[in-house]
């Protein structure tokens, strides 16, 4: 009995022992949080491997990851990245390279421009985990109440004329919301697609800031008459959050934002206007190139990691078509996440339960960081420039602009503070001399 | 007479003023916490709601659990304040009955120590850490924790000390005690409430720590500012779940706050009266 006793427990601590466990550093996104329910499925396909998870607010999970790979501390066997730094850490050689994938993983039903947005050199260095891009939402019953038609794609003169006739703050509905928080990732994403609608570039192609150039002040100029006139009061501290809220709650005419509130706006749960949401493209006004934009949340295997194997399956599983589907089946398709596979897409039950969903794939396939301008530019990335010093000098812009909504500051004076502080930024890191 | 009573009146409600100003964000904390994030979330503040305990049932699942991230946060908190004060006890005797020229120095040292943003030494830390294998480990937080705390400990038992008079250890000495004696069996004693508002201030000062936390622990040894944390998001609603873990983090110090509030007031005012 003894010895039986024995072998049994020494079976149990092989068991134990031959666990891998594997640490993924995450963000408390509501799909982040989906992934982290669905690991339970994980762990019964894959029993040998434990997994844990690390999640953090945004900023301060990408300085913990920088700070685990530059210093090589191999916390983290996975990490949630986007398509802003996976270029740059795979330049670094901190990512490693995903060129061995599963059979059934079926590379090319990713959406081609997530897929060019997740390489570098023509190799995926992160797998795309959910995408956006921006679109417009706005109320039907307002529009028609107003005698207005929405535009497919509006310009954004036309939003300026749609939200004068829809803006009545007597009656708590405010012409538009548009984000005014600041930071490269709050107000800077939907600014930085207004400047490129208007035509213009953050750099030209010798790194020369061209902050100050008249797309600029034209796309400022736009941004602060809307908000002002027409926007909620306190703009300044809305970001996606907020204006979502805001929408949900009826009182914004129009909003234009992130894709990946179409669910949420739509859904008689949470939104108390969700029979009356209309859908169209983000506005442009002399140009379509980057007047949307596209963000991609993806999960990488740093190099750093002392489990690559066991982080790649996991990365495989949760980036998979079968994830996908086991989300649509147990949390409802609405819930899946969006904007990465064309089979996604094509699925009945998806489209059924999205009727939004042939915007949103055509917003993020017309969305092309390779060329995020009407002009030539020297960089990719459509709301932020892939460079490591564009979080510094989005965040700094991004508060003066936040200032110059607040009054703090007139639109010229905001945009000289703005291309003297990236000038000397980029003299500093040796890419503007 | 009515001029004093005017006085007292303006000093009452000034009072009820400034602890309603102090109270409410914490009170706020509470109210929303028993909310439903879109009622959270409304421009409209609600005072009066139908209480939910849904984000507290959200909350306690979040990550590893509450229990895990609580287990940690009372480890490192309590392990390091005894650690502190076992080290910072006999350092403080020494200085207290025993000074020597370079006392003062070397206790204005010790709290400049304290000058430097903990951000300043993040780098270093982290890279020892690193090579010692003891990052998301519990004891190289407790460690952190306690030489954070030190200084700020050995400074308050050696005020403490200097209030106890030199008479009593010459006549502990003259009795035949040597200096642990003197030290455990008559000095201690005497600067026992001392010693406990001191234990307790260092406590809560772990227990809160956040910076620390947050840099140098990931699941395993994450205590509740990392869980706390972990509910912030640029997406999703999240103010209501937030409250919550804050409502259970906050919970376990004001209770213990509670009981030890009459040694607390009484080790802070020890002396005072000399």
């Amino acid at each position: 009995m003894k010895r039986v006793l024995f072998i049994a427990s020494m079976c149990i601590g092989t068991t134990a022992f031959a666990q891998t466990q594997i640490t993924v550093a995450t963000v408390n996104n509501p799909d982040m949080v989906t992934m982290q329910k669905m690991t339970a499925a994980f762990h019964k396909a894959h029993p040998d491997i434990k997994v844990n998870y690390v999640t953090l607010p945004e900023n301060e999970l990408r300085q913990k990851i920088t700070t685990d790979i530059a210093s090589g501390a191999g916390q983290y066997d996975v990490i949630t990245v986007s398509n802003y730094e996976t270029p740059i850490w795979a330049k670094n050689g901190w990512l490693k390279a995903l060129t061995d994938l599963p059979e059934g993983y079926d590379k090319n039903d990713l959406l081609e421009s997530v897929r060019q947005g997740l390489s570098y050199e023509d190799t995926l260095y992160a797998l795309p985990f959910y995408a956006e891009s921006s679109i417009t939402y706005y109320r039907k019953d307002l529009f028609e109440k107003a005698g207005l038609t929405m535009a497919e794609r509006p310009t954004w003169s036309q939003m300026t004329e749609y939200a004068e006739k829809l803006h009545d703050p007597s009656n708590g509905v405010y012409g538009i919301c548009l984000r005014g928080l600041p930071g490269w990732g709050q107000n800077m994403a939907l600014f930085s697609t207004m400047v490129n609608a208007y035509g213009g570039r953050w750099f030209d192609m010798n790194w020369q800031p061209e902050l100050t150039s008249e797309p600029w002040k034209k796309a400022a100029t736009a941004y602060k008459n809307l908000l002002n006139k027409f926007g909620p009061p306190g703009v300044t501290s809305n970001g996606f959050t907020e204006s979502e809220t805001l929408f949900a709650n009826g009182q914004c005419g129009m909003w234009v934002d992130s894709t990946v509130a179409a669910g949420y706006v739509s859904d008689k749960e949470t939104s108390r206007v969700a029979d009356q949401v209309g859908f169209a493209q983000a506005p442009y006004e002399t140009t379509k190139n980057g007047a949307n934009w596209l963000y991609i949340w993806a999960l990488a295997v740093p190099k750093s990691s002392k489990h690559q194997e066991a982080a790649q399956t996991f990365v495989d599983w949760a980036t998979s078509k079968d994830y996908i589907n086991a989300v649509g089946e147990s949390e409802g398709w609405l819930a899946v996440p969006p904007g990465t596979r064309s089979s996604t897409y094509a699925s009945e039950q998806y489209q059924q339960a999205a009727p939004f969903s042939d915007l949103v794939k055509t917003a993020i396939q017309s969305a092309d960081p390779q060329h995020p301008s009407a002009q030539e530019v020297p960089y990719t990335g459509i709301q932020f420039v892939s460079i490591p010093q564009f979080q510094a000098i989005g965040t700094r812009v991004g508060q003066i602009m936040a200032g110059t909504l607040a009054g703090q500051t007139d639109v010229e004076q905001g945009l000289n503070q703005a291309q003297q502080f990236t000038s000397r930024l980029m003299k500093q890191s040796g890419l503007g001399q | 007479m009515t001029e004093s009573r005017l006085t007292n009146t303006l000093l009452t409600l000034l009072t009820y003023a400034v602890a309603i100003v102090m109270f409410f964000p914490i009170l706020w904390m509470f109210l929303t916490a028993f909310k439903t994030e879109q009622t959270a979330f409304d421009i409209v503040p609600h005072f009066l709601f139908t209480p939910t305990l849904d984000s507290f049932k959200l909350a306690l699942a979040q990550g590893n659990g509450y229990w895990h991230y609580a287990f940690n946060s009372a480890l490192s908190a309590v392990a390091s304040t005894l650690i502190g004060l076992v080290l910072a006890v006999p350092a403080a005797y020494a200085m207290a009955f025993f000074p020597s020229k370079r006392t003062d120095f070397t206790l204005v040292w010790m709290v400049s120590t304290k000058f430097i943003p903990a951000v300043g030494v993040l780098i270093p830390v982290f890279m020892v850490y690193k090579s010692l294998g003891l990052l998301d480990n519990i004891w190289g937080l407790t460690m952190l924790f306690t030489a954070m705390n030190l200084p700020l400990i050995v400074w308050m038992v050696y005020s403490y000390f200097k209030d106890i008079p030199k008479d009593i250890i010459e006549a502990a000495d003259i009795d035949g005690a040597g200096t642990l004696q003197t030290m455990v069996k008559v000095v201690l004693p005497l600067a026992l409430p001392g010693l406990a508002s001191t234990g307790l201030l260092a406590l809560i000062l772990a227990w809160n720590e956040s910076f620390w936390s947050l840099t140098m622990t990931d699941h395993k040894a994450a205590t509740l500012a990392v869980f706390i944390a972990s509910f912030k998001s640029a997406e999703g609603l999240f103010w209501a779940k937030m409250s919550a873990a804050s409502v259970l983090t906050v919970t376990p110090i004001i209770i213990l706050g509670w009981f030890a509030q009459r040694q607390m007031v009484r080790g802070l005012t020890f002396g005072a009266v000399k």
